[in-house]
């Protein structure tokens, strides 16, 4: 399986403001904090290694680094 | 401080080619009588090569040093004639809690698999492993020479030999010998005498190791906290050892001083804290270590072998320095053997930097993730491992996640090239380049284990039907034929099991208890090809 890097969520909006609203008042170690642990969970749910290692290969090379 | 062992003091005597002034040319030279160089020394001796071993000290290991030993060094040990005594004497343990703050957040089981002789781990303060096989060198007389007091100060290889110089309370002397093996520790003098390059990193950390004798009530495991109460934003350790004593290992940060951390003024308290102002102890031991992992790219240079912290070095989470270094004498020794015999070439010697720069960069890496873990060398990454600590109490997803040290398991030789690759399929671990794992038979009405019957020699090991002969030898090497069921009985069903041993099934050993090939069918030329494989002879 490929990472799927077509639109899959239902409500693009909906979804936005909901990872937005996370992050509501919280001061910027509480957000890292909070992305962190996101990062784990939703990686462990999608498992294949190939497919986060396509994703961390993606965001890294738009980290502009 | 120190309550509980007493140090013994080896006799400096002056050798015999010292005071006669005579050069004399040894089989064998090993530097260093740490873990390493002992083991050589027994290996060795147990093959019938004589050696020499250079020390520059005269008593064992002082101070805080290894603790735990895993199941593979104790087999070497217990084929070398002195595990038993090691575990007799150690603590056994299976269970690792990891902390965080208050709360249990991950705990494991070691579930050692019943029938094996030897325990997944044991405990044990180095000084007396080290003790234990200096007695045992002993069993071996002249075979082994032990020269306390004797430091190696300059060393350079020949074509067929190595020239020596050696400094001992009666001024310098040369020798020579065919082959050296350097045993002589992390900073190694004779890695410097031969101009090679250490490389790795050194971690940005401090840790305060402490010896303690107590009567506590802890249970036989080991404990692990990230940030606990007593010390704050930290990890600490505990491991329990003989004799009452305790090992504690603080997390100091990278600023602290570690001459100030030594203090006892210092020291107390911070035990207290962890151990409540009523827990009566004395210290026995304290340091302060700043930890790296850094290796040899080469294990061979000419005629000098290097082995143990020698040749890797690496941070104690999850105990693997003399554990992976006496993995580098069992590969070692039989083929130095064959080779000084002449029967087997040189290239056979090639293997063994082959086969344990495999392993030691295999186990460096295991042992940098921990060092990772436990401290993070960046922001984002002390976010992410708090998270795992996070999230690990309540889901379940985390816990294999958390990192404080995983356990010396032997690195398989997958890919090396003594190996001759499967033809047919098999199930179980038993691969070609795997240590054997061990089994309960029956000997002469006997109950022994499987490990016990193989080693030192290459072993032919078959199932079911016998074949029509006992014994092989393959151009001068000789090969035992073990048949399951006639030489001895698989008593529980396990050897059939974790071999996957069918009618005919047939496996050829390496002196060093690992397998070298595996068929189907008893096949004496096909065993002759894998057994010159192995040996370099193809
Ligand atoms: C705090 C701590 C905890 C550890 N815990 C564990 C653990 O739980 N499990 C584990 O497996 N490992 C552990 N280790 C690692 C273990 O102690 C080492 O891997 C082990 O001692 C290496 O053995 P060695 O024989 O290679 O070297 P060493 O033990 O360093 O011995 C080298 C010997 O060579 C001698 N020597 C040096 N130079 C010369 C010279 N020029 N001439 C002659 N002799 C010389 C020295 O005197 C010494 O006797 C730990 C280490 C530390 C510091």
């Amino acid at each position: 399986m490929a990472l799927n890097t077509k639109p899959n969520i239902a409500d693009p909006d909906r979804f936005y403001q909901s990872l937005i609203d996370c992050h509501r008042d919280l001061s910027e170690d509480q957000s890292q904090r909070v992305n962190s642990k996101l990062i784990l969970l939703l990686s462990n749910h999608i498992g294949d290694e190939a497919v986060l290692k396509e994703a961390m290969a993606i965001a890294c090379a738009e980290s502009g680094a | 401080m120190l309550q509980t062992y007493e140090y013994p003091e080896f006799p400096y005597t002056q050798s015999d080619e010292q005071k006669n002034g005579v050069v004399k040319r040894h089989p064998a030279i090993i530097i260093g009588a740490g873990p390493i160089g002992l083991t050589t020394a027994l290996d060795f001796a147990q093959q019938g090569i004589p050696v020499v071993v250079l020390d520059d000290n005269n008593t064992v290991s002082v101070g805080s040093r290894a603790v735990c030993y895993a199941k593979r060094p104790l087999e070497i040990w217990d084929r070398l004639g002195c595990g038993q005594r090691m575990i007799d004497k150690g603590v056994i343990w299976k269970i690792g809690k990891v902390f965080r703050q208050d709360d249990l957040v991950y705990q494991f089981d070691l579930l050692p698999e019943e029938d094996h002789k030897i325990p997944a781990f044991i405990n044990l303060q180095q000084y007396y492993l080290e003790e234990y096989m200096i007695e045992r060198c002993k069993d071996f007389g002249d075979r082994v020479d032990l020269r306390w007091k004797s430091k190696v100060i300059s060393l350079r290889n020949e074509a067929d030999h190595v020239v020596l110089q050696v400094e001992t309370p009666d001024g310098v002397y040369q020798v020579e010998a065919d082959y050296v093996v350097s045993c002589d520790g992390a900073n190694s003098d004779t890695r410097k005498m031969l101009g090679l390059d250490f490389e790795g990193q050194f971690f940005q950390d401090r840790f305060l190791i402490a010896d303690v004798v107590m009567k506590a009530d802890f249970p036989a495991e080991r404990w692990f906290w990230f940030d606990p109460p007593f010390h704050p934003n930290q990890s600490v350790l505990l491991h329990m050892q003989s004799d009452n004593v305790w090992r504690i290992d603080f997390q100091l940060g990278w600023d602290s001083d570690p001459e100030e951390e030594k203090k006892p003024e210092k020291v107390i308290p911070r035990l207290k804290a962890m151990l409540g102002e009523d827990t009566e102890f004395e210290l026995e031991w304290v340091s302060v270590y700043q930890f790296a992992c850094r290796q040899l790219n080469d294990f061979r240079c000419g005629r000098v072998f290097f082995a143990g912290d020698a040749a890797h070095q690496v941070s104690p989470f999850g105990a693997r320095g003399a554990n992976t270094g006496v993995q580098d004498i069992d590969n070692l020794a039989w083929k130095l053997k064959l080779v000084r015999d002449g029967k087997a070439p040189e290239a056979l010697l090639d293997s063994y930097s082959e086969e344990r720069v495999f392993a030691a960069a295999d186990n460096l890496k295991h042992s940098t993730q921990s060092t990772d873990f436990i401290t993070p060398k960046s922001k984002c990454s002390t976010f992410f491992r708090d998270a795992v600590l996070a999230l690990a109490k309540e889901h379940e997803f985390a816990r294999p996640l958390v990192n404080s040290g995983r356990l010396s398991m032997p690195t398989p030789y997958e890919k090396s090239s003594l190996n001759t690759p499967d033809e047919e399929a098999f199930a179980g671990k038993m691969q070609p380049g795997t240590n054997c794992a061990d089994a309960p038979i029956r000997k002469d009405n006997q109950e022994g284990w499987f490990l016990n019957q193989i080693g030192e020699r290459f072993s032919v090991v078959t199932f079911g039907d016998a074949p029509a002969i006992d014994t092989l030898d393959i151009d001068g090497i000789p090969c035992d034929i073990l048949v399951v069921g006639k030489d001895f009985e698989d008593s529980k069903g396990r050897l059939t099991e974790r071999y996957d041993g069918k009618n005919g099934t047939t496996y050829l050993i390496r002196p060093d208890q690992h397998v070298a090939a595996r068929w189907r069918s008893f096949d004496k030329d096909k065993i002759a090809t894998a057994l010159n494989r192995a040996t370099c002879r193809l």
